[in-house]
């Protein structure tokens, strides 16, 4: 039996400087994890993550991570994806200072 | 210390410009990222969490106030304005941007130093006592065959390829201060007939089976040394598991092949290779040796030092945990401990690399070394000197009094880091000593090894600590398993897992239960936790940690 298919986001690091970021709708790769697309359906994920795996020049690492619905756009569940969208808990540095 | 031959110097310089152009391909999209990360592996360059990671290799520890100089230009102008020291005596820039790797890489070539070897299946960073060449205990100065082994492992064709990373750590003192037992390769020296020579230990390591080393030969001359790594190497470099990962390790080899075969085929390559070192490692290491005298130690009054001790209650704190003994009465090894309560363990920022440089210059003899505890020594400091040492540090926010206690803990990077991480250790760690910190009783505690790690790849030690925490990821949640009882000495054992872990929020009221229990079992004030723990057993530090009578009422 296959398990049921829960939500998720295309993520990613970009080439030059590393940074974590996610596949938006509209083929964009953003900082923010709620301007993310969640993706709610199996085949759709698969062909998205193949779309963000072929962006070989621009982003480094391409996995589908498991999201859900927020009230401005798709949240991280696991709490490896939730640090990934801040940055470090030592200092104020990555995104937590850079982007938000 | 090792000056750069013009053949090292080129080496160095070539494998810059090499590395240059990967990266310059890389970015104009000839080279795929499959192609190019086995190239920024070998330079030492890692894609972390949130962003590259360059690991720099520090040699056996050892650096001079030029190098640190250059360290604190790279992470000011590179990087976030610090820089992380590692368990294997090595810095790690954790914010560099891919198209100024080159320029990083460059920038420490001016200064001979580079990233070569960091990472990959090849002999790492050579690691030694960061005591070595000061010592009172030292028979003799082990950097000088650290340096001997980094020449002949640095590109060694036959060794770039193992089935596995491959780490080898060298004390000259029988007193083993580089966790010598827990590497693949320890070598440890001592003494026989009054000739030195080492004994040589094979097989330890941490990681997901963690295991103890064993001995393969208690006594090998000095002048046999490269040509019996060497057989190591070979031996394990055939019979090493390439099938599976996880077996990979020479320490799985010496236990399936067992410890008297694997010692009977190592002897045996060494008497086939032996013939063929015809004496050129032995010119080599006495070249390498000269560069390695002591500085001229300077004769003068200590009264000063006597003087500050009684009147100064901050400065004797401070002397009592961070200075050792060093072989000339006159003098003392000083570490500075680079574990300020409620700081991230290791980091130094750039100002406080360049007042290390600094200090060494002035009071230090120019010499530095970091240890694998993520301190740094300042080997030769003249005890008339130590006062004043002791208040630039207080003003430059190094002159925590607390080496070899509770707070001076080994802590990996884990998740704030790492992407192999499963829980954060960091955050843990500053929890951990603010609370110690506010309970002021760390000093009446005594020596305790407190060591972390986020995974179970075990950067920070963990087996190895007197209280061991490993961060794991339980159902999509931080838990920290504890292990209690080991020791990284020359009495080197594995921590016994105390039991179920503890949630995030958990483990700091766990480490003072841990703490409270042992003030209570200690016979004397004397008796440290561990001598207390070998004395007692885990038995009753296991219902200090679980005996929830009060919780289960709740
Ligand atoms: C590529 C995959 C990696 C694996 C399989 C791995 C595993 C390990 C293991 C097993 C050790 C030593 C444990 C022992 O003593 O036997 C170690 C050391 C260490 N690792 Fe990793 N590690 C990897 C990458 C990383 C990364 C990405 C970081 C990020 C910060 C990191 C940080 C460290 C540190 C700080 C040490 C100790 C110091 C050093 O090697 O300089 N490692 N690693
Ligand atoms: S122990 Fe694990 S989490 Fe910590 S640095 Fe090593 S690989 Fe990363």
């Amino acid at each position: 039996m296959t398990r049921a298919f829960t939500p998720k986001v295309v993520t990613a690091n970009l080439l030059l400087d590393g940074e974590v970021v996610w596949l938006t709708e509209d083929d964009r790769w953003t900082r923010h994890h709620h301007e993310a697309e969640l993706i709610e359906d199996e085949a759709h994920a698969q062909l998205r993550l193949l779309k963000g795996a072929a962006q070989k020049h621009l982003v480094v690492g391409v996995y589908l991570a498991d999201a859900r619905a927020g009230s401005i756009g798709p949240e991280p569940v696991h709490f490896r994806e939730t640090f990934r969208t801040r940055g470090p808990s030592n200092y104020a540095h990555g995104k937590q200072v850079d982007h938000v | 210390m090792y000056d750069y031959s013009d053949f090292d110097e080129a080496f160095v310089r070539a494998r810059v410009a090499q590395f240059s152009q990967q990266v310059a391909r890389r970015i104009d999209g000839s080279l795929t990222e499959d192609e190019f990360r086995p190239l920024r592996l070998m330079n030492g360059l890692y894609l972390q969490l949130h962003a590259y990671m360059l690991r720099v290799a520090i040699p056996y520890g050892t650096i001079n106030p030029r190098q640190m100089r250059q360290l604190a230009m790279i992470a000011d102008v590179y990087d976030k304005g610090y820089g992380h020291f590692t368990t294997r005596q090595n810095i790690q820039f954790n914010w560099p941007k891919l198209p100024d790797v080159p320029a990083i890489l460059s920038a420490l070539a001016d200064v001979e130093m580079h990233a070569i070897q960091t990472s990959g299946n090849c002999v790492r960073n050579v690691t030694a006592d960061h005591f070595a060449g000061a010592a009172a205990d030292e028979i003799e100065d082990p950097r000088p065959v650290a340096e001997l082994l980094r020449q002949w492992s640095t590109d060694h064709p036959e060794f770039q390829f193992l089935p596995r990373k491959f780490k080898i750590a060298i004390t000259g003192s029988p007193n083993d201060r580089a966790v010598t037992r827990a590497h693949d390769i320890g070598l440890r020296m001592v003494r026989r007939d009054g000739a030195p020579g080492f004994e040589v230990i094979v097989g330890g390591g941490l990681g997901r089976t963690p295991m103890i080393g064993h001995v393969v030969r208690d006594f090998l001359p000095k002048a046999d040394l490269l040509p019996y790594v060497e057989a190591i190497l070979s031996v394990y470099n055939t019979l090493g598991r390439r099938d599976n990962k996880y077996k990979a390790r020479i320490k799985i080899t010496v236990h399936e092949t067992g410890v008297a075969e694997i010692t009977r085929m190592i002897e045996d390559r060494f008497a086939e290779i032996r013939p063929q070192f015809g004496g050129n490692d032995q010119t080599l290491l006495a070249e390498i040796e000269a560069a390695f005298a002591p500085p001229a130690f300077r004769n003068a009054p200590v009264a000063d030092f006597d003087a500050a001790r009684l009147i100064d209650p901050a400065f004797r704190a401070w002397a009592d945990t961070n200075l050792a003994e060093h072989r000339n009465a006159q003098y003392a090894i000083v570490t500075i401990s680079l574990k300020a309560h409620g700081e991230t363990p290791g980091d130094a920022s750039s100002d406080q690399m360049r007042l290390i440089a600094d200090l060494a210059e002035r009071y230090g003899h120019s010499e530095i070394r970091i240890s694998h505890e993520q301190n740094v020594i300042l080997p030769h400091v003249h005890k008339g000197d130590l006062p004043v040492l002791h208040a630039a540090l207080l003003k430059g926010g190094l002159g925590t009094a607390n080496v070899g206690l509770l707070s001076d803990m080994i802590v990996c990077p884990g998740m704030d880091y790492c992407a192999l991480a499963t829980a954060r250790s960091i955050p843990v760690a500053q929890e951990i000593a603010l609370r110690f910190k506010e309970l002021q009783i760390e000093h009446d505690v005594g020596p305790l090894k407190i060591k972390i790690s986020g995974c179970i790849n075990a950067c920070g030690h963990h087996h190895v600590g007197h209280i061991g925490i490993l961060g794991l990821d339980r159902a999509g949640v931080e838990n920290y398993q504890i292990t209690l009882g080991g020791d990284g000495t020359e009495t080197a054992v594995i921590g016994e897992r105390a039991g179920p872990g503890f949630a995030y929020d958990e483990i700091t009221p766990a480490i003072e239960r841990l703490i409270v229990a042992y003030l209570a079992l200690r016979l004397e004030p004397a008796e440290t936790f561990l001598q207390t723990y070998r004395r007692t057993g885990l038995a009753p530090f296991k219902a200090a940690l679980y005996d929830q009578a009060d919780r289960n009422a709740a």
